[in-house]
């Protein structure tokens, strides 16, 4: 099996570790890097707990092999947070609207609507219902993440 | 469920690609978006030695017409070819089957050619593939050869391409009579599942409202998808009057050979997908005469 | 009521969130420890064998490989796990030992430096299998020639038993009619994101076991130490670890065994983190698995006399606490009715399946669904409106506290109000008439009603009445709170929490109880070495006894404040008055004591304390769940759980008939809980629990192949939760009638949604199904289910 020496830009951060093929990149961020707010789920790609952004777009890290990530750039749920450690707008309204209650798929879900706010700043219900459909919650019936992204979106918009 | 130990490259070029492939053997599995390949390599229902990722090929990505087809290279993101006008112009069918492919995620990392040479018969891309007799071009070390769709699809997650082969583009067919509209409906549990019946068809009527050309094929309830020769064959030269349609759909539990599944079970499937292809049908008339 | 409180009702942000949104909660599997081990479980790929030989000579020559266990070396060194009914023949054990019993069931875990090693090496240990019959359905299990699960226990019946309350024969005799039906539940759970997670690691300086696990449990401590047959106090749980969603389902008492028992053994910390395919086929965490059938008697003005229900529950290969999930709905047999008298047959099976598991409610989802089931009936019937038929036997506001049939009163609640309004709110008439709107488009639509109780507080009081050897009466939870030097208020939660949002419900009823504002108390769970007694977030009983035991012990310090300020002042306590931490003279609020001056006596001016007096400022409360304490009488009656909440449901849904798919257009709930702590706590609670409603009513089903004896839905592509799809927004309607036995008048809310969502789908359903003249009384309701309802027959 070969083994890797793996560079990624995570949160705007170069970071390196070694690898082998069959790491993931969920295990990776987890393992190597020691980034765990990024959960692990089903790794069979269907819960959406372990998404992160790569090269500006959303997807599992599950179903991604670490060593084909090298040289990506990477947005775990680490990364929201201003420098100073200042929720995003996003974040914030998160917290606002109890839009969790476990807390699991939290940063699936902050990542998942995180990139669909970056593409479309004025979302509808169906839009956010679209962007976190591949995001499986088992505490809050997704209703007040909906109400969260809306608020956020509406907040960013006024700036 | 990790997968079990195997080696990996990345690959430069398709030649590369294909190189590696013809001297590794046929345990070695090409991987373009993973998200089929790498679930089954976690639960260690697949385990190829060496892994080569066609994901960074410049050349096995893009979109564009190719005189009377919509050329697609293999490794182009489904995500990508669900926004891109060149293919919503070229292929209206094809951005709505992709509408229906997974999830925003899964789609930012799947390929278009990923989802044909894993074939599944219940996928969407596959099933517009025969719909519309699109064309695939394979490469090997030895060369490159085209296979129509109706010689692609083998059986149930089998296609003809060889071990030492990739697939490199898709060809869609491109019909530019102005009357022509298209269909796609499946039944799924949940809106992200894969189907479990679909059918697309697509429609050119005369100016008399006479259909002229009409393809149409389901998914789902057959090992590959399957196109409905005998349903076209009653409906060419008809006005698609929602009794034709019917009519014609009549015979199609005869045609399929569903399975079942936890899902659904073969019955189910048969019955469902003549409604589907009813729908799918009837959308195309309309939007051919819209 | 909510008014009268300073801070309890009011929105108020969730303590727990700002980690959770920052990516910063503490799983148990974001711990790492050095040298830690990782296990990979072996599986029995067979519904029953007999395990002749285990090899692990290949998986332990690969390096990297540490330890492969057996279950036969675990059995020598442990005790069988608990069980909840009296079962001295059936032996539960962490893994299999001599015979595998369910398809997917653990019968080694290898150890090794890395998961994905114990992985490569799971699959070299070569087991000798032989092949045995197996049962896979609960009614073959009872007849006399199938193959039995625990041969020595000799008989698939693990209980079975009638209890009969009031005069259910001469009830029935009297009535003009009775409904008698069959009503199907099937084996599904409220399946977590987070699989079970447990650390151990044995420290043979301290000669401590700590355990960070994903747990929500009672007595998980006691049950370690219990299994490893190691003093209580040697085991240290840390509470602290956050769960990723429970739901019930937590209870990994085996995998904390196994790697326990490896820690001590290898003298490193062990790990076991189940993936999922570990989880769904060996994890044991499938719910209830349930046939009822019931008869109900009534009069042509719909007055339900009596109700007979026979419940058969598939608990699967080992009892847990399983088959105790047969007697909470002894809590509210009658449902919201007043019916006279009741006879209940629960019959606890087993067969070769993954063992069942506490899901949310405990088993009453199921029995509501089964109740609703027959209130929707007799209204067809008498072709009378559904809401008619309950208004006429709902329990009435003036007639609590309500002794039901099974020994339980009903604290207080006022089901007449909330029905009116939810149905205000949805607009019950507007719905109907949308409802007919589509049926003359030729659509199905249907409109739903179940109005259901949510036992709470956790008065397990089904314990003795399940097993007499089990005189447990005692369901407590306590609270300690200290006040630091510098005035700061910290108070502890003894468990762990699973979403609950437990650190707000606490700094709320301490905050509220002292005047305090609620964001300056923090409250943190304790280690089990230090921790107080808990019960753990069972039951739907945190708001009520977490609440109550923190309001406990905040009284207590209020009342040395007040004595401490008394003493300086040289006045009796009755002549002082408490605001918000300061205490002054009654009528007098300038003379006044400042809450730092109180905490400064306290803790150094022991001058200034009363004579005698502790010093310091810190008091602990412990509470027995209110209504609790007795055994079940001669006549099998009994106080379970002393509080109920209410809920009232109104899907309206379309249905394709032609494919068999189900919409749901809208989605109303009236609420009512008595006083609500955290708005927003229980307003997700209850979304989540409808969430959880929906896919026990439409998707999610542990589906076996009854021939091969597997588990079909052994992953997410198979066992299928809803999604933001398939999930609608929903409206919920509040009321409050607050409990007379509880600190703020608060009732559970834990299980709410998921106890009324299932029946009132499947009423929206069969309503939408009944100008076809069919019904459907089996759930999950799957597409391919109610098509061939409609159209299979055509075939």
């Amino acid at each position: 099996m070969s083994e890797h020496t793996i560079r990624m830009t995570v949160n705007g951060r170069e970071m390196e570790g070694n690898a082998e093929a069959r790491t993931t990149l969920v295990d990776f961020l987890r393992d190597t890097l020691d980034l765990t707010g990024t959960h692990v789920g089903c790794e069979h790609g269907v819960c959406g707990a372990c998404s992160v952004v790569m090269d500006g777009r959303p997807v599992r890290s599950c179903l991604l092999y670490a060593v084909q990530a090298d040289g990506a750039e990477i947005t775990t749920v680490e990364g929201l947070e201003g420098a100073e450690g200042e929720l995003s707008p996003l974040q914030d309204a998160f917290w606002e609207n109890h839009a969790m209650q476990c807390g699991y798929c939290t940063p699936g879900m902050l990542i998942a609507t995180h990139a669909l706010l970056s593409e479309n700043p004025d979302p509808d219900e169906d839009d956010i219902r679209e962007a976190i459909g591949g995001n499986l919650c088992r505490c809050t019936g997704y209703q007040q993440i909906v109400e969260a992204v809306k608020m956020a979106a509406e907040k960013m918009r006024k700036g | 469920m990790k997968a079990a130990p195997f080696d990996y490259m990345r690959a430069a070029s398709i030649d590369e690609a294909c190189r590696a492939l013809a001297e590794a053997g046929d345990d070695a599995r090409l991987i373009a978006g993973g998200q089929t390949l790498v679930p089954l390599m976690a639960m260690r229902m697949a385990r190829p030695s060496l892994l080569i990722d066609i994901n960074g090929i410049a050349e096995l990505s893009g979109i564009s017409v190719d005189g009377d087809h919509l050329l697609i290279k293999a490794c182009t993101r489904q995500a990508d070819a669900l926004a891109s006008d060149i293919v919503r112009d070229a292929c209206p069918l094809l951005t709505d089957a992709l509408s229906h492919v997974g999830h925003t995620q899964t789609r930012n990392r799947g390929t278009v050619g990923g989802s044909l040479c894993n074939a599944d018969p219940s996928a969407e891309i596959p099933l517009v593939a025969r719909t519309l007799d699109a064309v695939m071009t394979a490469r090997s070390a030895a060369g490159e050869r085209t296979i129509a769709a109706a010689d692609f699809f083998d059986f149930a997650m089998t296609t003809a391409l060889e071990p030492n082969e990739c697939l490199t583009e898709i060809r869609f067919p491109i019909w530019r009579d102005a009357a022509t509209g298209y269909g796609f409906h499946e039944v799924s549990i949940r809106d992200s599942d894969f189907a479990l019946a679909a059918a697309a068809a697509q429609a050119t009527l005369d100016p008399s409202g006479t259909c002229v050309r009409l393809n149409v094929a389901i998914g789902g309830a057959s090992p590959t998808p399957t196109r409905l020769g005998p349903v076209e064959d009653a409906l060419t030269g008809t006005d698609l009057s929602d009794n034709a349609i019917e009519a014609a759909c009549a015979g199609i539990a005869a045609l399929v050979e569903p399975q079942g599944d936890v899902h659904a079970d073969a019955d189910y499937r048969r019955r469902v997908v003549r409604v589907m292809a009813i729908r799918a049908i009837a959308s195309a008339r309309n939007g051919a005469t819209s | 009521m909510d008014g009268d409180f300073k801070f309890v009702g009011k929105k108020r942000r969730v303590k727990e969130d700002r980690r959770f949104v920052t990516g910063r909660g503490r799983y148990a599997a974001d711990l790492r420890l050095p040298g830690m081990l990782h296990v990979a479980m072996v599986s029995s790929p067979y519904a029953c064998a007999e395990i002749r030989s285990v090899d692990a000579g290949a998986a332990l020559a690969m390096p990297g490989v540490r330890y492969v266990l057996t279950g036969d070396e675990l059995f020598d060194h442990i005790n069988p796990l608990l069980s909840g009914l009296d079962l001295p023949n059936v032996k539960r054990v962490p893994l299999a030992r001599g015979r595998a019993r369910y398809a997917g069931e653990w019968v080694c875990a290898v150890v090794a430096e890395s998961r994905a090693i114990a992985e490569d090496a799971a699959e070299l240990v070569e087991i000798d299998y032989g092949m045995l019959d197996y049962v896979i359905d609960p009614e073959e299990a009872i007849e006399p020639e199938a193959p039995l699960v625990h041969p020595e226990h000799g008989s698939n019946v693990l209980f079975d038993k009638t209890w009969t309350w009031g005069n259910v024969d001469g009830d029935f005799a009297a009535s003009a009619h009775s409904v008698k039906y069959r009503a199907r539940w099937s084996r599904c759970s409220t399946i977590p994101i987070e699989t079970f997670a447990v650390t151990a690691s044995w420290d043979p300086g301290r000669e401590v076991l700590d355990v960070w696990a994903s747990i929500q449990m009672p007595k998980y401590p006691e049950q370690i130490a219990r299994g490893l047959r190691m003093p209580v106090n040697a085991v240290n749980v840390h509470f602290d670890i956050d769960v990723g969603g429970s739901y019930g389902l937590k209870r990994g008492i085996r995998q904390t065994i196994i790697v326990g028992y490896l820690s001590r053994k290898l003298r490193a910390p062990v790990r076991f983190i189940e993936d999922r395919l570990e989880n769904l086929a060996g994890g044991e965490m499938h719910g209830p698995d349930r046939i009822f059938d019931i008869e109900m008697a009534y009069d042509d003005d719909a007055t339900i006399r009596s109700i007979r229900i026979h419940a058969t529950d598939d608990a699967g290969c080992y009892p847990g606490r399983a088959p105790l999930q047969l007697g909470k709905p002894v809590s509210a047999i009658v449902g919201p009715y007043r019916i006279a008298s009741a006879q209940y047959r629960a019959m606890s099976v087993t067969t070769n399946k993954t063992s069942q598991e506490a899901v949310r409610g405990f088993g009453q989802a199921p029995t509501n669904f089964a109740i609703e089931t027959g209130i929707d009936r007799i209204a067809r019937a008498l072709k009378l409106d559904r809401d008619e038929v309950r208004r006429r036997n709902l329990v009435r506001a003036d007639e609590f506290p309500w002794r039901i049939p099974s020994g339980s009163e009903y604290d207080s609640g006022d089901y007449h109000t909330v029905l009116d309004k939810v149905m205000k709110a949805a607009g019950w008439d507007d719905l109907l008439a949308k409802r007919d709107a589509l049926r003359a488009e030729g659509k199905l639509a249907g409109l739903g009603l179940s109005t259901c109780l949510e036992p709470s507080g956790g008065n397990s009081s089904f314990e003795p009445l399940f097993n007499p050897k089990n005189d447990t009466t005692t369901w407590m939870e306590a609270c300690l709170i200290k006040v630091d030097m510098l005035g700061g208020v910290t108070a502890t939660i003894n468990t762990s929490t699973s979403g609950q949002g437990h650190e707000t419900l606490v700094s709320v009823a301490v905050g509220e109880t002292l005047g305090i504002d609620p964001d300056r108390i923090r409250a943190i769970h304790a280690e089990s070495l230090d921790a107080l007694p808990s019960n753990s977030p069972v039951g739907s009983r945190m708001a009520i006894m977490l609440g109550g035991a923190a309001a406990g012990a905040a009284k207590k310090i209020k009342q040395k404040a007040m004595e401490i300020a008394a003493h300086n002042f040289q006045l009796p306590v009755d002549r002082l008055v408490y605001d918000g931490g300061d205490v002054h003279v009654e009528g007098n609020p300038d003379r006044r004591m400042t809450w730092l001056e109180i905490v400064d006596i306290a803790h150094r001016r022991y001058h200034d304390m009363p004579l005698g007096s502790e010093p310091g400022l810190q008091a602990n409360f412990t509470w027995e769940v209110p209504t609790g304490g007795a055994l079940p009488a001669e006549d099998g009656t009994v106080q379970m759980y002393p509080c109920y909440a209410f809920e009232a449901h109104i899907p309206l849904v379309a249905i394709d008939r032609d494919t068999g798919q189900v919409e749901i257009l809208d989605y109303y709930i009236g609420h009512d809980c008595g006083t609500v702590i955290n708005p927003d706590i229980v307003r997700g609670m209850t979304l989540g629990g409808i969430a959880h409603g929906i896919g026990a009513a439409l998707y999610e089903k542990f589906e076996y192949d009854r021939e091969t004896g597997q588990l079909m839905a052994g992953s997410f592509m198979d066992y299928l939760l809803p999604s933001s799809h398939e999930v609608p927004p929903v409206e919920i309607v509040k009321h409050s009638t607050p409990s007379p036995l509880t600190e703020f008048g608060q009732k559970g809310s834990g299980e709410s949604g998921y106890l009324g969502a299932p029946a009132g789908i499947a009423s929206a359903v069969n309503d939408a199904l009944e100008p076809l003249g069919l019904h459907l009384d089996t759930l999950p309701m799957r597409v391919r289910d109610i098509e061939k309802l409609i159209n299979g027959r055509e075939q």
